[in-house]
């Protein structure tokens, strides 16, 4: 019973436990507090997790001492400590950002609440990610979206629009973990087990129906949870109407983990044995990943809420990780798995820089931006920044990931999808031109709703955001962290599928 | 035609699976009254709880509920965890089980006695109540007598089989096919038998109902979250009524009623609905 042997669970156990603790705290500051100091030592957990599975390999944790197949088992290879790691590290940041964000959206009296849904959401994402349990993965799925309905309906002390947001996102998000949970059983059936490693196991040439079946049923519900993109129209209001806080952290992690769970099903629960794999590949994943590159792209440049533009930019950013699973290589896997914490990197920066502009001008419209420059100028440079880094421009993160995707589009031979990536990305170069451009070269207006004082955001925000900014440019030159661990990742994943 | 019908009437639960889950998604997808929405949610969910709980029933076996004396051990963990009786084998033991309880006795020998020489099946038919008749007394004497004596599948298949042939061979037309169908039946009932732990007590799969109970409060939680929201959305606007949100919405942006152009993402939020 030393730490070591029970490193695995502490992730899962340290927020699950920490979330209704913080219901009996004191209104106001402390339940932030507490959030805080948890998230920050189950960073150092992930952390610690990281690192002995990169010299040790892959860890096995057997919940409550049950045997897997039997017991639920924990799980961890290198492609899922680096999501937790993701995961954990920007909770750590986001969650002592938002003190002052939410002090002006919700309520005081609700900070509790408010803090304990966010330490469980937290729990959620971390469980899908460690867990080598399928339908642990569904609880954990649910534990996880139950607690994000929530936290988006408490924006409705702002705009209640939230209401409705969070309550399409409940529908659809049901409707997706339910075709989830029937994928499950389909599978168990054709198995008898749940556990993923068995499941690989007793389905070796098992290519039925049913487990075809099954398979359809994860991939759809899996896609909603992603916000693939035709099942992506839960996204962009839940985005838009949440607190700002809520959608820095959930536009960095939620639809990531969701991403990483389809990863786990096509690489290690099904293999390329299965011959439609590859045509999910072809003629699902392939298409749809280029097809929401463009739509939502473009459907990003006509917003007038800088909010809902990036919310369409994630559903055109997810469709580059689903375009790299679909080439089904080394590479295309490791481009995914990169971009995959890259994009949370950008993301969690630019919604950051958001909420920073919300808290001093009490919009996110487009109009709230103009002349910003002149009024909160170290927001306006983190938010150029990272959205340099989203168009991929040279020595940011966005940069690398692009790099790796159209090295990965040109090796496998779809040299079409890497001049569509190219295309996509100028796409980018206009939305996120269009907020420069009124940034930087237009006057703030001096009256009005849009009029805002010279003050920039509180430190207590400027610190984690340029934290993710500095983040952004530091991956950017430095590659062979993120790059060099994705890419061992990516090899283990499709070295268990067998391929090539 | 016959078959047709068994066909669908042996997977009854399965009908209800799919009936319930098309009534749930068509509720949720055309219903604008957001608490019929959740209830049309619901119900979507109360059919797969229904599916998993088809996939761990075991024909002839009791509630997964531990019984005092009968010595469950091995064989209800294999064939309960590991689901492997639950096969293609057992399948056909499942179909031939609820027949058997409808035909007596009499109809049994009966249907041996009247036995055509080259149908095989009828002869497998008609041996199914005679494993029945094994399954019955290890399901409700069991408790008793058998944990210490507990018999090998193969020998309890075998005589079953000879008590099940005996009528036929006295008819010499039907001999030779009998014993050949017997032989069959015999590989297939020792396989399923074996898979379920004969002489033992025969519990269904406990792991689906574990399974269902945690997805009914997983259900249970996110009806009570849609049904709170569907009462703050009343608070904040009034109605819940989707088309009127709609239309809400459109005023307090546009500043006037869905209007001859509304914006792409208002477009694709109505979708979203």
């Amino acid at each position: 019973m030393n730490f070591e042997s029970q490193l695995p669970v502490l992730p899962i156990i340290i927020p699950l436990v920490a979330a209704p603790i913080t219901l009996l705290l004191p209104k106001g500051r402390a339940p932030w507090a507490w959030a805080v100091i948890i998230s920050w030592l189950t960073f150092a957990a992930c952390v610690l997790e990281l690192i002995s599975v990169v010299q040790n390999g892959p860890t096995s944790y057997f919940l409550g001492d049950w045997a897997p197949p039997l017991g639920i088992e924990y799980r961890i290879d290198i492609a899922n400590a680096l999501v937790l790691l993701l995961v954990s590290a920007i909770a750590a940041l986001v969650f002592p950002f938002a003190y002052r964000s939410v002090q002006l959206e919700i309520d005081e009296r609700q900070s509790p609440f408010f803090y304990c849904a966010l330490l469980i959401c937290f729990t959620g994402l971390l469980g899908v990610t460690i867990t080598g349990d399928a339908f642990n993965v569904f609880v954990f799925l649910e534990i996880s979206s139950l607690s994000t309905y929530a936290l988006i309906a408490m924006g409705a002390r702002r705009d209640r629009r939230a209401l409705t947001a969070a309550f399409n996102y409940l529908v659809m998000g049901t409707i997706g973990a339910t075709f989830y949970v029937i994928g499950i059983g389909l599978l168990y059936q054709a198995t008898g087990t749940l556990n993923m490693g068995d499941m690989k196991v007793q389905l070796e040439g098992l290519d039925n129906r049913m487990v075809q079946a099954g398979f359809a049923f994860i991939v759809v519900g899996i896609g909603l949870k992603l916000a693939m993109f035709p099942m992506h129209l839960w996204l962009p209001n839940a985005y838009t109407y949440a607190p700002s806080a809520v959608t820095a952290f959930l536009a960095a992690t939620a639809t990531k983990v969701a991403v990483y769970v389809l990863i786990r099903f096509f690489f290690s629960v099904f293999s390329f044995d299965f011959a439609f794999i590859s045509a999910a590949f072809t003629w699902i994943l392939l298409p749809l990943g280029l097809a929401g590159m463009f739509a939502a792209s473009i459907v990003a440049v006509f917003q007038s809420d800088v909010k809902r533009m990036l919310a369409y930019s994630s559903v055109a950013q997810i469709g580059y990780m689903l375009l790299g699973i679909s080439f089904a290589t080394a590479e295309g896997l490791a481009a995914s798995l990169v971009h995959v914490l890259n994009h949370a990197l950008m993301k969690g920066a630019l919604f950051m820089a958001v909420a920073c502009v919300v808290l001093r001008a009490g919009s996110h419209s487009v109009n709230a931006f103009a002349g910003l420059a002149k009024r909160m100028p170290y927001t306006t440079w983190a938010f150029i920044i990272s959205g340099l880094s989203l168009i991929g421009v040279p020595l940011t993160v966005g940069f690398v990931s692009k790099w790796y995707l159209l090295q990965a589009a040109f090796s496998g031979g779809y040299w079409y999808a890497g001049f569509l990536i190219v295309a996509s990305s100028l796409i980018a170069v206009v939305y996120i031109g269009r907020i420069v451009e009124l940034m930087v070269l237009r006057e703030p207006a001096t009256e009005g709703r849009y009029a805002i004082p010279a003050k920039d955001a509180p430190l207590s925000m400027l610190v984690p955001m340029w934290g993710l900014v500095a983040a952004n440019i530091y991956f950017g030159v430095r590659t062979e962290w993120t790059g060099d661990l994705a890419a061992r990742a990516a090899e283990a994943l499709l070295a268990t599928a067998g391929g090539a | 035609m016959e078959g047709w019908f068994e066909f669908a009437l042996e997977r009854y639960n399965y009908w209800i699976v799919i009936i319930l889950m098309m009534t749930g998604l068509y509720i949720v997808f055309a219903r604008g009254n957001l608490v019929k929405k959740v209830v049309g949610l619901n119900l979507f969910q109360t059919s797969v709880f229904i599916f998993y709980i088809t996939i761990g029933k075991i024909s002839g076996g009791t509630a997964p509920i531990f019984i005092d004396g009968g010595y469950g051990g091995h064989g209800d963990d294999h064939g309960g965890d590991h689901g492997e009786g639950y096969g293609a084998g057992d399948h056909g033991a499942a179909n031939h089980g609820t027949e058997g309880h409808s035909a007596e006795g009499g109809d049994l020998h009966g249907k041996i006695d009247n036995l055509p020489a080259n149908d095989l099946k009828a002869a497998t038919d008609a041996l199914g109540p005679a494993e029945e008749a094994i399954d019955a007394p290890s399901l409700h004497t069991a408790p008793t007598g058998v944990p210490e004596n507990t018999l090998p599948a193969d020998k309890v298949a075998n005589e079953a089989l000879t008590d099940a042939v005996k009528p036929a061979d006295g008819f010499d037309v039907a001999g030779e096919a009998a014993a050949d169908a017997a032989h069959g039946a015999e590989g297939a009932l020792a396989d399923s038998l074996s898979g379920v732990g004969v002489g033992e007590i025969i519990y269904t799969n406990p792991l689906p109902h574990v399974l269902i109970l945690t997805a009914i409060v997983v259900g249970v939680a996110t009806t009570a979250v849609g049904l709170a929201l569907a009462v703050r959305i009343r608070e904040a606007y009034g109605t819940i009524e989707e088309d009127e949100l709609h239309a809400l919405d459109n005023i307090a942006e546009f500043g006037h009623q869905a209007g001859a152009a509304p914006s792409p993402m208002s477009g694709a939020a109505g979708g979203a609905a």
